[in-house]
């Protein structure tokens, strides 16, 4: 399939109009793209959305990046794919632009500008009383999402090795001072050895 | 009138801020290099433990604002930090520095190892540091419970309000979008009312 100017700006628009719904994060329109991407386009397959996630979960850097190598693989097939060269690999780099820009466009220029808004009248009261209200709740958001994390392995005669590591993890990150990375690392090893 | 404070830096108030565009760059690159399975507790630890550019207190306040807005959450967080420092272009230059180079890392795994993924032994490895991340999210929002002490309604109504979200998201699984709604609309609405009553006493 050669996919044609229209193709490119209706991606980019149907991405562009998630930006604005992607309250907690990208991840959560992630169904709604699958859907259009999948189901209803046919431009992805399922195993190249599922692991354009994993294989963004396993790079540094933000989850939103899974957006990029959605685009990534678009590309890749609209250009008939890796092996068809050098007119695949610039469909790819295009993807990558069109859905990244379109998922990030609308929502930075939102965030900036309301940012920059409250900043100005952070003595105003609402200002402050968003700040004061917010804070206990998206202190609790992060245990609740370490929570979840670690709910979704949920056999505990299998899973107990993993929630031990993240206990231990969660113990060291608040009473010590060692760096992050020692620790991610840590980690890796042990699944990849298979022991948690 | 005061002499502008940029002639008089005072290092007891500000321990830490970014020297430069560049220097807000590489600052956010480094931090997303470290970030596996999620970058947020790397912000915290770097730039309110080590560089000190803000104080817990405020990596609460920006952390609730970029998690309500729509977007990626630590796009949005470093869109306003560099905003904060040098305006658009420091916007700009911490939002590239938190996205370049794992966009590289990321595309470059993508190209040449297609189906890593699919491997046992990454699967195990990406398992081993799931797991660590969940510890260094959960250790994050323990941390910063602490930030709660000058919270202007009071520890009790703050627990009993983390108490709520935790059980309303992690408990019951309620859409993030209701919880921040109602909890969080209501939680603002209480605090509303509380620093009424606050400048309103102080203004007597």
């Amino acid at each position: 399939m050669a996919p044609t100017l229209t193709n490119w700006t209706d991606l980019f628009l149907h991405f562009a109009s998630l930006s604005l719904l992607a309250v907690g994060g990208a991840i959560t329109t992630a169904p709604d793209m699958h859907r259009y991407l999948v189901g209803g386009q046919g431009w992805l397959s399922d195993a190249q959305f599922t692991s354009s996630i994993a294989l963004s979960q396993a790079a540094p850097g933000p989850n939103v990046l899974f957006v990029a190598l959605i685009g990534w693989n678009v590309g890749l097939n609209a250009g008939g794919g890796p092996s068809a060269g050098f007119t695949a690999w610039a469909l790819a780099l295009l993807g990558v632009l069109v859905t990244m820009l379109a998922t990030l466009l609308p929502s930075s220029v939102l965030t900036y500008t309301a940012t920059r808004w409250a900043h100005r009248n952070r003595e105003l009261r609402a200002v402050r009383a968003f700040k004061t209200g917010m804070a206990p709740i998206v202190i609790a958001l992060l245990v609740a999402t370490g929570w979840l994390l670690s709910a979704a392995h949920n056999q505990p005669a299998r899973d107990w090795p993993l929630w031990l590591l993240t206990a231990c993890a969660t113990l060291l990150v608040w009473r010590t001072r060692i760096h992050l990375l020692w620790m991610i690392g840590a980690g890796a090893v042990l699944g990849a050895l298979g022991i948690v | 009138m005061p002499a502008p404070s940029q002639a008089l830096p005072r290092p007891e108030d500000q321990p830490g801020q970014p020297r430069s565009r560049a220097d807000l760059f590489f600052s956010f690159t480094w931090l997303a290099l470290q970030g596996f399975g999620g970058v947020l507790a790397v912000v915290q630890r770097e730039l309110v433990e080590k560089k000190r550019w803000m104080t817990r207190e405020q990596f609460v306040e920006d952390w609730a604002v970029a998690q309500i807005l729509p977007g990626p959450n630590v796009v949005n967080l470093s869109l306003m930090i560099g905003g904060r420092h040098f305006g658009l272009p420091g916007a700009l230059a911490a939002l590239a520095g938190m996205l370049a180079a794992p966009l590289v890392i990321v595309l470059l795994l993508a190209a040449l190892y297609g189906s890593v993924a699919d491997l046992p032994m990454a699967q195990g490895a990406l398992r081993g540091m799931g797991a660590v991340a969940a510890g260094l999210i959960t250790a994050t929002g323990i941390k910063l419970i602490a930030a709660l002490d000058k919270n202007a309604m009071g520890l009790g109504v703050c627990i009993a309000l983390a108490a709520l979200t935790f059980g309303a998201i992690a408990l019951l699984r309620w859409p993030l979008v209701w919880v921040l709604l109602g909890v969080g609309g209501g939680a603002c609405t209480w605090a509303y009312r509380v620093l009424g009553l606050r400048d309103r006493l102080e203004a007597s």
